[in-house]
């Protein structure tokens, strides 16, 4: 569906270059749901935007490939606007992160929606109504046809992401690309909103990017999880694999910052935060944060390592070891039951 | 802020009702400045448009034998000038000429500037650093003193000092909206808008307009105000409406001749000025108030 290859995306700011992404590569096959995890500030929303071709062109500078297959295999970085304008909303469509900006403020709901649905289509006034009544329905908005003429400030967060499911629906793209979807909402419209967005992933067939600095959240949902560090991906592969068998130390770090039932004694942190993406240290990025950190490490040169079935791969050159260790560090359900 | 402390629940209930009352009460003060100005606005455009049917005598009727009579002379109200003409007459109908240049020339110039200030915004670059600069080069010059070389240039009349307005007013309205532009662009929603696939005009004019306009329609409500007194100093100048059409600025510009015998001939035509002005002042106001109302 979608290959993205070798994707850099580097940043120009006064105080210098913010290499955000920084050789990327993914596919995400057809029907399929691809989750992006990675603390704040390692690149996942600066991805969605490149893909999406809306980062600034005066200041970000990007290279590699994207390419989205149902239109031809040349790359979109860099395609002209029109080529942009034709995919975006109708093949490719982006949830954003914040629901409560992400409506435009002066216009009712039942306006931004049919707005969306006849963007790419040929429908009259009337039908197009109809189409955005059916779709505000869909996505769980009761009473749709009065609350139509609502104002953004009228739904609450959890309404007003939604209507922004609706409103990226309304094309039937082909890719959705979901940034942070649930980030500010309560843990309980969260899990509404996630069902309802998986929900409507599977009726669609479409494939999806869920992007989460929560691992919980993305473990839920996905058939292919990428865990990305500094701008890296440092670890991919199934869901279940990374989920049950980490390899990456970060990785192994994010789930033991997981709070989940069972769990004796405090939960493990991970010490220090990211680094800046101005000043990227040489060899493994995570190293300066790492438990096992060698000095061998700060030179290397990183790749990722095949670590198992299922593509399984993680940027770690003491993969092996550390695996082998594991039982030792973990907190893992045998040390604790 | 500090929460207002009350003894009992009920009597929370009467402090938070009467400061309820108060906000109902100055939002109907807000709405009452918009209410009043367009009365006022409305009473001056009705009376200058009707101005054949108010008063009898012609503006430019000249009457030898009764020059400079005194206001509440029967037959003339407001007196007449030093050429007979009645004074009313002339202030109604040099209303339709004020009043045209109010709205003729303000409203061009709020939308040149206005649609010239969201594309060199939202579009950035070359075309807004060329446009901005243009923008640079028109504030460097005293305003009036650039009006009156473009009247000079093209000869005094009143369709000439519309284009001399139109040609440096919109400048103002330009860098406010560019300003506004530049800072909704990076709203997410946008982004959005963009992510959806619209066109940069749908984008610009859909999604980014009616998100920054309040403050450019509440300048163009100031700026009536400076147009018109703009066209009496003009008028004043003689570079305006040229004689006999009757006009406000020069009106007061042949009454200071007369000013310590016969006073209302500058006074009651500065009196329109100011009921003018005062009726956009009041219109401006209201409308802050009600847009930024809603903007909340």
């Amino acid at each position: 569906m979608l290959t993205v290859r070798d994707l850099h995306s580097y940043l120009a700011t006064g105080q210098g270059v913010v290499r955000a992404v920084d050789g990327l590569s993914f596919t995400v096959h057809e029907a399929e749901v691809l989750g992006i995890v990675g603390e704040s500030g390692c690149g996942k929303t600066v991805t969605c935007r490149t893909i999406m071709g809306l980062m600034p062109a005066r200041s970000v500078f990007t290279s590699g490939e994207v390419i989205y297959h149902p239109r031809g295999e040349h790359s979109l970085l860099g395609a002209p606007e029109n080529e942009m304008r034709s995919v975006r909303g109708s093949q490719l469509a982006m949830i954003f992160q914040d629901p409560m900006t992400a409506l435009n403020p002066v216009l009712s709901i039942g306006d931004q929606l049919i707005e969306a649905v006849r963007a790419h289509s040929e429908y009259g006034p009337a039908e197009a109504r109809g189409r955005a009544v059916a779709l505000l329905d869909r996505v769980g908005i009761p009473a749709a046809a009065r609350r139509m003429r609502d104002y953004p400030f009228q739904f609450s967060g959890g309404m007003l992401q939604r209507a922004l499911i609706a409103i990226a629906l309304a094309s039937s793209p082909r890719l959705l690309l979901a940034d942070e979807p649930t980030t500010s909402l309560d843990v309980i419209i969260q899990d509404q909103n996630l069902s309802l967005l998986l929900e409507l992933q599977q009726d669609t067939g479409m494939s999806m990017i869920l992007v989460s600095h929560d691992l919980a959240v993305i473990s839920e949902v996905c058939d292919r999880i990428m865990v990305m560090y500094a701008g890296q991906v440092v670890e991919e592969g199934a869901a279940a694999d990374i989920i049950t068998a980490p390899k990456h130390p970060y990785t192994h770090a994010l789930l033991d910052a997981l709070p989940h039932a069972g769990l004796r004694g405090q939960l493990r942190s991970i010490s220090g935060s990211p680094p800046s993406l101005i000043d990227v240290p040489a060899g493994c990025r995570f190293a300066p944060r790492c438990r096992f950190v060698t000095p061998d490490c700060l030179t290397w040169e990183t790749a990722l390592i095949a670590a198992g079935e299922h593509e399984h791969a993680a940027r770690c050159r003491r993969l092996d070891e550390i695996d082998e260790g594991r039982e030792t560090w973990l907190p893992s359900d045998s040390a604790s039951a | 802020m500090s929460a207002t402390w009350a003894a009992s629940p009920s009597e929370l209930l009467m402090k938070v009702a009467a400061k309820a009352a108060g906000r109902q009460r100055s939002l109907l003060r807000r709405r009452l400045a918009l209410i009043v100005g367009l009365a006022m606005l409305v009473m001056a455009i009705v009376a200058s448009v009707f101005a054949p049917l108010l008063v009898s005598q012609s503006p430019t009727a000249i009457d030898v034998l009764h020059p400079l009579s005194p206001p509440l002379t029967a037959g003339h109200w407001l007196g007449t000038d030093q050429y007979g003409r009645d004074l009313l007459s002339r202030i109604l109908y040099a209303g339709r000429i004020d009043l045209a240049i109010a709205f003729g020339a303000t409203s061009v110039t709020l939308v040149g500037g206005t649609m010239i200030g969201l594309v060199a915004g939202y579009l950035g670059g070359k075309i807004d650093s060329f446009l901005m600069r243009l923008v640079d080069l028109f504030f460097a010059f005293p305003f009036l003193v650039l009006i009156i070389a473009i009247v000079a240039m093209l000869g005094p009349s009143t369709f000439n000092m519309f284009i001399a307005i139109w040609i440096t007013s919109w400048v103002s309205y330009a860098r406010i909206m560019r300003a506004q532009t530049v800072v909704a662009k990076k709203q997410q929603y946008v982004l959005a808008a963009r992510a959806l696939g619209y066109s940069r005009i749908r984008v610009m004019f859909r999604h980014i307009l009616p998100n920054t306009a309040s403050p450019v329609i509440i300048f163009s409500m100031v700026d009536a105000v400076g147009n018109i007194i703009l066209a009496a100093s003009l008028g004043f100048l003689g570079l305006g409406a040229q004689p006999p059409t009757p006009e406000w600025g020069a009106m007061i510009s042949d009454g200071q001749n007369y000013i310590l015998t016969s006073w209302w001939l500058a006074a009651f035509p500065g009196l329109a000025v100011v009921f003018v002005g005062v009726a956009f002042s009041l219109i401006g106001d209201g409308l802050a108030d009600v847009l930024r109302a809603r903007d909340r």
